[in-house]
């Protein structure tokens, strides 16, 4: 079957059967890249709030450190940090399965991206906030907690939320060391069916799905902790 | 039979890094264009233009680049035409620039006082002078920033062309790993050669932001 338009002659045939025929293993790798990106938030999110206090208020040597992960992680490729991992650190002993460097991997990336953005969320606190607190007799450790921290992440989520979003696109890099994500399963059904467009075209969908998901789920999120007025 | 990691797998990985800066110099200026019309069509009055560049630009910033270049290289085969890796990569990289630039610009454009829009209507400019003379000069002082800071995500964005096959800084150091089994002086390599492309462009985006925050504090 040909058909013309516009001049040009369109022979290619479109099949999209073997898409989804292999519909299923579509699903079980969208559901992969879901755990890897909620997984890589917790983490990230975890190795980035007291990466950002060090490097606002910690000492010299702590403030360094931080600096130049973050520096390294954020002027490199994800895809050269997930070779490192995958390729080199099994020369110090350490070998992991491909989706636990996946993780690993997307966790170091996401942790430096957000250490920079709760920094700048931190460094928005005015200093009169944290005296009052320390005047009413709060620890240190409440006086960041409730002074600085709750209200910091209220100015900085949204910037946090679009970086959570981009990872979970980035995370479709961790297909070349062969992870079981959503595009990796693109790679096998493709290899065996070569219908690379088809396969390609339906999981850019399932990707674009993915992204108006965690938009929408990061919203009402956001009503659900952030509901409360702005004291001035 | 394993090869040592000399002076020649240093040099070809080094070598390699031209092809990185020629990509990122081509998406970056095709990626230029392309934005300046996709934030153009954005602000326009007329929504057969503004919706279609929201589309797109919600398209692009919603899927992976990685996705972008394998729909760009396989894509091409519809219509009987072999592209090569480096096409696809240049194509793939400019469509995926000229949105987020598009969407950069966008702002910028906006963040420009509405008075001044009106100001320049108000003497009878045209759209091309009102745009040349007046607003777009303005906006191209906030836009300095974080357009070299989007520079950055492209150079690093370039190293997925790697995975379609172009010989660029990351496929150099893959082919240079698969001979020599050296991974840590090879990534380390590689990860230092694009930290010595991206950090400068960094910091002079961080520099550029600071003054600008400084000359518009009141």
């Amino acid at each position: 079957m040909s058909s013309e338009r516009g001049g040009t002659k369109l022979e290619y045939q479109f099949n999209f059967a073997p898409v989804f025929e292999n519909f299923d293993q579509l699903l079980m790798g969208a559901l992969v890249t879901i755990e890897l990106t909620f997984g890589a938030i917790i983490l990230g999110t975890l190795i980035a709030i007291p990466c950002a206090a060090g490097k606002s208020a910690g000492p010299r040597p702590v403030r360094w450190l931080v600096s130049a992960y973050v520096e390294a992680i954020r002027n490199t490729p994800f895809l050269v940090q997930i070779f490192f991992i995958f390729f080199a650190l099994p020369r110090l002993g350490l070998r992991l399965d491909p989706n636990t460097a996946a993780l690993t991997a997307l966790t170091i990336n996401v942790g430096a991206y957000a250490t920079e953005i709760v920094r700048a969320g931190i460094e928005s606190i005015q200093r009169g906030q944290v005296e009052a607190g320390t005047a009413l007799g709060l620890s240190r450790i409440q006086v960041f907690r409730y002074i600085i921290l709750k209200p910091a992440m209220r100015t900085i989520y949204p910037a946090l939320t679009s970086q959570f979003i981009y990872l979970m696109l980035t995370s479709s890099v961790v297909s070349v060391i062969s992870a079981t994500d959503l595009a990796a399963a693109g790679n096998t059904i493709q290899s065996e069916t070569f219908a690379a467009f088809e396969v390609y075209l339906v999981i850019t969908l399932m990707y674009f799905l993915l992204s108006l998901g965690f938009s929408g789920l990061f919203s009402s999120i956001q009503r659900a902790l952030f509901n409360y007025p702005l004291a001035r | 039979m394993i090869r040592s990691f000399g002076a020649n797998e240093f040099w070809f990985i080094v070598l390699a890094a031209q092809w990185t800066v020629a990509l990122s110099a081509v998406a970056f200026t095709g990626g230029a264009l392309g934005g300046l019309a996709i934030a153009l069509a954005r602000i326009s009055q007329t929504a057969l233009l503004r919706y279609p560049a929201i589309g797109y630009v919600r398209l692009f910033q919603g899927t992976p680049l990685l996705m972008q270049l394998f729909l760009v290289f396989f894509g091409f085969n519809i219509f009987n035409v072999s592209m090569s890796p480096w096409g696809a990569a240049a194509i793939a990289l400019t469509l995926h620039a000229s949105a987020f630039l598009g969407e950069i610009w966008r702002g910028c454009i906006q963040a420009v006082p509405g008075g001044q829009f009106e100001a320049s209507w108000a003497l009878g400019l045209k759209y091309y002078d009102r745009m040349r003379y007046v607003v777009l000069p303005q906006a191209a002082k906030i836009a300095v920033a974080p357009t070299v800071g989007f520079l950055v995500q492209l150079i690093k964005g370039t190293s997925l062309a790697s995975i379609i096959g172009f010989v660029e800084l990351t496929r150099a150091g893959q082919i240079v790993n698969n001979a020599t089994f050296a991974p840590f002086t090879v990534f380390g390599l590689v990860a230092a050669l694009y930290f010595i492309l991206c950090w400068p462009l960094s910091l002079l985006a961080r520099n550029l932001e600071q003054r600008f925050s400084v000359a518009t504090r009141r």
